[in-house]
């Protein structure tokens, strides 16, 4: 299987789609199943984002090695609104949708690293990367 | 319909099955709610035991059909979260019982507690 799978991300059934193969993909990293849910539950916030925000963008699923441990890293973008203030979206309980307000910050505590790019404008792009233990 | 609704005696048993959509649980909870008044059902029991993720929008939805059947004389129960998904659930800041839901291991656990309720319910009318 390739390292890299690009799906685009359109409506709720890609949701569904892209958890699949991120699965595939993880588990042949050696993940434990604690870890695959982990990784399955974030990338369905990215994703449902993507769709109720954006209306469209992409995920790009990678498998990275770095030194002697392996990681899974999502790359969620879109071209959409843009987040104004992304501080205030990263804190627990707010939502400028019909979401419970949990999405980013929730998605940072299921993975390793994480990084938000967004602008006004200029779409939104999300990185997570979680290592297998 | 994806995820099959059967009946059984007072109450109705939802199976959500790991590739619903969005859309299918929204459907499902249209069906619930309006089941509950067309069987007159004392309970539902929504068994998410094959799901392998509960984003926060199936915790919202699940909570939204709990309410809306309560609202309807109902009482809702969800049966098996996985280990690992009650973890992940857990990490994202979901709490199914802060919104008063009631969750058990298994089906038949969900059933006596049902049947519990049920007979204290006849008891006081």
């Amino acid at each position: 299987m390739a390292d890299v799978v690009r799906v685009a991300i359109r409506s709720d059934a890609d949701i569904v789609m892209v958890r699949q193969q991120a699965r595939v993909l993880a588990r042949e990293l050696g993940f434990s199943t604690s870890d695959l849910t982990l990784i399955a539950t974030a990338l369905s916030e990215l994703a449902r984002n993507i769709v109720e925000y954006a209306h469209g963008g992409e995920i790009i699923l990678s498998r990275i090695k770095e030194g002697d441990r392996c990681g899974f890293v999502i790359i969620a973008r879109d071209n959409g609104p843009g987040i104004a203030d992304v501080e205030r979206a990263m804190q627990d309980g707010y939502s400028t949708g019909t979401g419970l307000g949990l999405g980013l910050p929730g998605t940072k505590r299921l993975m390793d690293e994480f990084e938000i790019t967004s602008g006004i404008g200029q779409g939104t792009t999300v990185r997570v990367t979680k290592w297998v233990r | 319909m994806k995820a099959p609704i059967l009946k059984q005696g007072p109450y109705l048993i939802a199976s959500l099955q790991p590739e619903l959509t969005d859309t299918d649980l929204l459907q499902l909870q249209e069906a619930l709610v309006e089941q509950v008044g067309r069987f007159r059902s004392r309970g539902i029991i929504l068994d998410v035991t094959t799901l392998d993720v509960m984003d926060s929008f199936a915790t919202r939805t699940l909570r939204n059909i709990a309410q809306a059947v309560g609202l309807r004389g109902a009482e809702a129960v969800i049966v098996g979260i996985r280990p690992e998904v009650a973890f992940a659930m857990v990490q994202l800041g979901l709490d199914l019982r802060l919104s008063g839901v009631q969750t058990t291991l298994d089906l038949e656990e969900a059933l006596a507690i049902l049947d519990r309720q049920h007979k204290e319910l006849g008891r006081r009318g």
